[in-house]
C-alpha cells in the first residue's frame, strides 16, 4: 500500500510540467527574484548599486590616493588623456600611460595653464602599489585598484582641485558618506514610517485622521527651505560625526511621510484579508498578528519603497552640503565636493570639478530603476 | 462645493499654526538670543535704553510661549515680522518683492511643466513601447535624477563656454534697482526662461510619467473600445474622454509639484543668483539673521500651503466625486 491515488491515463495531461511545478512550490522570495530577474534594466541598476556600495566599503582600495593627499605643485590640473599604446620604432606596444603636463605662466596675467608635455609619459596600471592605508582599521595595505604604476608619479586621472587633491579619489571617498547618508536616513524614516503608518492603518479612526493630517501638513511644506533653516542651527563646533547624524535625522524627520503612506495603505488592504481575520478570531495577540502575520506580506513592498526613498535622501544631502549648510569639510561627500564648483568662474577654470555630480546622477538613476523593478516584482502572485 | 471649500479652509488653520511654530522654532534654535547677536554685530555701541526697548518688544525675558505669541500676533495684526539686524530694516520691507518674484517663477514653471508634460505624456502613452516612448522615458528618468543646482551649473557653464555670456540673475544690470515699469517686466521675462527650464525639468519628468500611466489605464477601458467600434476618429476618441479623465490626477499632482518647485527654487536661485527668497534665506541663515530667516520660511510655507489648497479646490471643481470623500 503506497497510498497513491490510482491515476486514470487521462490525468497525465493535467500533470504540471517540471517548470510549472517549480513555480508552484517556490516560496515568495524565489518568485520575487524570478520576476525581478526578467527586468533587465532593474538588474543592471541593481549591479550598479551593489558596485557603488562596494566602492563605499572599499574606498581606500578603489581610490589611488587618500582623500586628504594634496600636492601644492599640481593645483587645478586637468584630467589627462589616457593612452593605451606607445608608438615605438617596432610599432605600437601596449603601454598604458598618461602624458605629463608642463606649467606655462602667462607673462602678463601670471595665469597658470597646463600644457601637455609629450616627452614625459607616466605609466599607469591596475592593482598598483601606492600609499599605505588601513582597511576598516584591521589590515595595513598599499594595494590600489588603479593609479600610477610607479609610486610618486603625478597621475591624477580626473584632475585635481584647487589644493591639488585628486578628484577621482575624493569622489570615491565621497561615495562612502553620500551612499550611507541615504541608508541611515531611510532607516530612521522607515522606523517612523512603519510605526506611525502602522498605527494609522491598523487602528484607523481618530488617530488615523490625526496622523494623516500631520502627513498632509508635512507634505505641503517646502522641504529645502525648512532643511536649510534647521541645519543652519547645527553648531559649527560639533564634530563631523555628530553633524552627519544630525543631518540624517533632519532628513528623515521630514522624509518619513511617503513610507508611512505606503505602510498605511498596505495595512488597510491586509486588515480585511481572511488570514488576518482568522488569526484574530483564534485570539492571537495584536502585536503578534502584526509581526507574524501581516509584516511578512508587506516586507517586499516596504523594501521597494525604501529603495525609492534613498535617492531623495542622497539628493537632499548633496543639495545641503553643496550650499555649505549640510556636511562640512573635512568630511568628504559628493555635495561637499560640488561646493568647490559653486560658481561659474570655478567651473570655467576647472570643469572636471563637476565629476562628483555624475556620480550623484548615476547613483540616483540606479536606485530609481532598481526601486522600480523591485516594486514591480514585489507582488509576485499578481499577474 | 461651498461646504467642501469651507472644510478645506478649516483644515488650514491647524496647518498654519504648526507651520508658524516650526518657523518660530527656527528663529529660536541658534544659541543666544536675537539681542546678543545684534550687540555683537553692531558697529557702534547700542545704548542700554535701546536694548531694553527691543527686549521688551520681543519679550525676550519672558517664557517662550509669550515670545511666540508676541511674534505671531505682530505678524497677523500689524504685518510686523520683526527687524533684520543685518539690513537694519524691518523684515517686511525686504521680503515682499522677493516673495512676488518667487511666486512669478513658480507659476511660470508650473505652466511650463504642464504645457510640456501633457502632450509628451499623451504621445508616450499612445505610442506605447515605441522608440519615441523609450526616449521620453529615459530622458524623464535622467531629468528626475539630476539635481536642479547641478543642471543650473552645467547650463551656466555651457552658456559661458560656448555662447560667451553669463546667464545669472533675473534682471539686466540696468534694471536691478529700477522701479517697476513695462521695460523692467520685459527684461524679467527675457531672463526667466533659464530658471524656468531648470526648475521645470524634474517636475516635467515626473508628470510625464503620471500622465502616461493614467492615460494607459484609461485607454484600456471598455468604453474606449466601444467608441472605436462605433467608428469614432482616433483623435476624437482620445481627447473626448480618456485625456480628460487622465488629467484629473495631474491636477492633484499640483499639490506636491508646487511645494517641490518652491523648494527647488531655493537652491537654484542661489546658484543662478536670482532675486527670490532663496538667496535671501541663505544669506540670513549664514548671518544668523533669524527674524528674517524665520519669516521667510513662514511665508514660503504659507505660499505652498495656499497653492495646495488652490489645487485641491480646482480638483474638486473638475472632478465632483472628490467632494464626497
Amino acid at each position: 500500500m503506497t497510498g497513491q491515488p490510482i491515476q486514470s491515463p487521462d490525468d497525465a495531461q493535467f500533470e504540471p510540467s517540471a517548470a510549472e511545478r517549480r513555480v508552484v512550490v517556490a516560496n515568495q522570495w524565489q518568485l520575487i527574484w524570478w520576476k525581478f530577474r526578467k527586468h533587465r534594466l532593474a538588474m543592471l541598476a541593481g549591479l550598479v548599486t551593489l558596485f557603488l556600495y562596494a566602492v563605499a566599503l572599499l574606498a581606500e582600495f578603489f581610490a589611488p590616493y587618500s582623500s586628504g593627499t594634496y600636492s601644492a605643485a599640481h593645483t587645478h590640473m586637468p584630467p589627462p588623456q589616457i593612452h593605451l599604446f606607445q608608438h615605438a620604432d617596432a610599432g605600437p606596444r601596449f603601454y598604458p600611460h598618461v602624458k605629463g603636463f608642463k606649467v606655462q605662466v602667462d607673462p602678463d596675467s601670471y595665469k597658470r595653464t597646463y600644457v601637455v608635455d609629450e616627452t614625459v609619459a607616466y605609466p599607469i596600471g591596475l592593482f598598483v602599489r601606492g600609499e599605505e592605508y588601513e582597511l576598516w582599521g584591521l589590515f595595513t595595505l598599499d594595494l590600489h585598484l588603479i593609479g600610477a604604476a610607479e609610486y610618486g608619479d603625478p597621475v591624477y586621472l580626473l584632475g585635481t582641485d584647487r589644493l591639488g587633491r585628486d578628484v577621482l579619489s575624493r569622489t570615491i571617498y565621497g561615495t562612502r558618506v553620500s551612499m550611507s547618508v541615504g541608508l541611515v536616513g531611510v532607516g530612521l524614516s522607515l522606523l517612523l514610517g512603519v510605526i506611525l503608518g502602522g498605527i494609522s492603518g491598523y487602528y484607523g479612526g481618530l488617530i488615523d485622521n490625526l496622523i494623516q493630517r500631520a502627513i498632509e501638513i508635512l507634505r505641503s511644506l517646502p522641504t529645502i527651505p525648512l532643511w536649510m533653516g534647521l541645519s543652519a542651527a547645527i553648531p559649527l563646533t560639533w564634530p563631523p560625526v555628530r553633524v552627519y547624524f544630525a543631518i540624517t535625522v533632519l532628513l528623515s524627520l521630514i522624509g518619513w511621510t511617503a513610507l508611512a503612506r505606503e505602510v498605511r495603505g498596505r495595512f488597510l488592504s491586509l486588515k480585511t484579508e481572511d488570514f488576518v481575520i482568522a488569526a484574530r478570531l483564534d485570539g492571537v495577540r495584536e502585536l503578534q498578528i502584526i509581526l507574524r502575520h501581516m509584516a511578512p506580506s508587506m516586507t517586499s513592498h516596504i523594501i521597494a519603497s525604501v529603495t525609492l526613498a534613498i535617492p531623495g535622501m542622497i539628493l537632499a544631502e548633496t543639495a545641503l552640503s553643496f550650499l555649505g549648510i549640510g556636511l562640512r569639510p573635512p568630511v568628504v561627500s559628493w555635495g561637499v565636493l560640488l561646493q568647490e564648483a559653486q560658481n561659474v568662474r570655478s567651473i570655467a577654470t576647472a570643469p572636471w570639478l563637476l565629476f562628483p555630480g555624475i556620480a550623484v546622477v548615476t547613483a540616483v538613476l540606479a536606485m530609481n530603476f532598481l526601486g522600480d523593478g523591485l516594486r514591480d516584482a514585489a507582488d509576485p502572485y499578481q499577474a | 462645493m461651498i461646504w467642501y471649500i469651507a472644510r478645506r479652509i478649516v483644515y488650514l488653520i491647524p496647518t498654519l499654526l504648526i507651520v508658524s511654530m516650526i518657523a518660530f522654532l527656527v528663529i529660536q534654535l541658534p544659541p543666544g538670543d536675537f539681542l546678543a547677536s545684534l550687540i555683537s554685530k553692531a558697529e557702534e555701541t547700542i545704548d542700554q535704553a535701546q536694548v531694553d526697548a527691543l527686549r521688551e518688544r520681543y519679550g525676550l525675558d519672558e517664557p517662550i510661549y509669550v515670545q511666540y505669541w508676541k511674534w505671531i500676533s505682530g505678524i497677523v495684526t500689524r504685518g510686523d515680522f520683526g527687524d533684520s539686524f543685518e539690513w537694519n530694516r524691518p523684515v517686511s520691507d525686504l521680503i515682499w518683492e522677493r516673495l512676488g518674484l518667487t511666486m512669478v517663477i513658480s507659476l511660470f514653471t508650473l505652466a511650463f511643466v504642464w504645457i510640456v508634460s501633457i502632450p509628451i505624456g499623451i504621445y508616450s502613452a499612445v505610442k506605447k513601447y515605441t522608440i519615441g516612448d523609450y526616449v521620453v522615458t529615459v530622458i524623464g528618468f535622467i531629468g528626475l535624477a539630476i539635481p536642479n543646482f547641478l543642471l543650473a551649473l552645467v547650463l551656466m557653464y555651457i552658456a559661458f563656454r560656448y555662447f560667451g555670456q553669463s546667464v545669472g540673475g533675473l534682471f539686466s544690470p540696468d534694471y536691478i534697482d529700477a522701479p517697476w515699469s513695462l521695460d523692467r517686466v520685459l527684461d524679467l521675462l527675457s531672463h526667466l526662461w533659464l530658471p524656468v527650464i531648470i526648475l521645470g525639468t524634474a517636475g516635467t519628468a515626473a508628470l510625464i510619467r503620471v500622465m502616461r500611466a493614467n492615460l494607459l489605464d484609461e485607454l484600456s477601458k471598455l468604453y474606449v473600445d466601444a467608441a472605436r467600434a462605433r467608428g469614432l476618429s482616433e483623435l476624437k476618441l482620445l481627447f473626448k474622454y480618456p485625456v480628460r479623465v487622465a488629467l484629473n490626477p495631474l491636477v492633484s499632482a499640483l499639490a506636491w509639484v508646487f511645494p517641490a518647485l518652491v523648494s527647488g527654487s531655493a537652491i537654484t536661485s542661489i546658484v543662478l543668483n536670482l532675486q527670490t527668497t532663496g538667496p535671501l534665506l541663505y544669506r540670513s541663515l549664514q548671518a544668523q539673521d533669524m527674524y528674517l530667516a524665520g519669516s521667510l520660511i513662514l511665508l514660503v510655507s504659507v505660499l505652498t500651503i495656499i497653492g495646495t489648497l488652490v489645487s485641491d479646490i480646482l480638483l474638486a471643481w473638475l472632478d465632483p466625486r472628490i467632494q464626497l470623500q
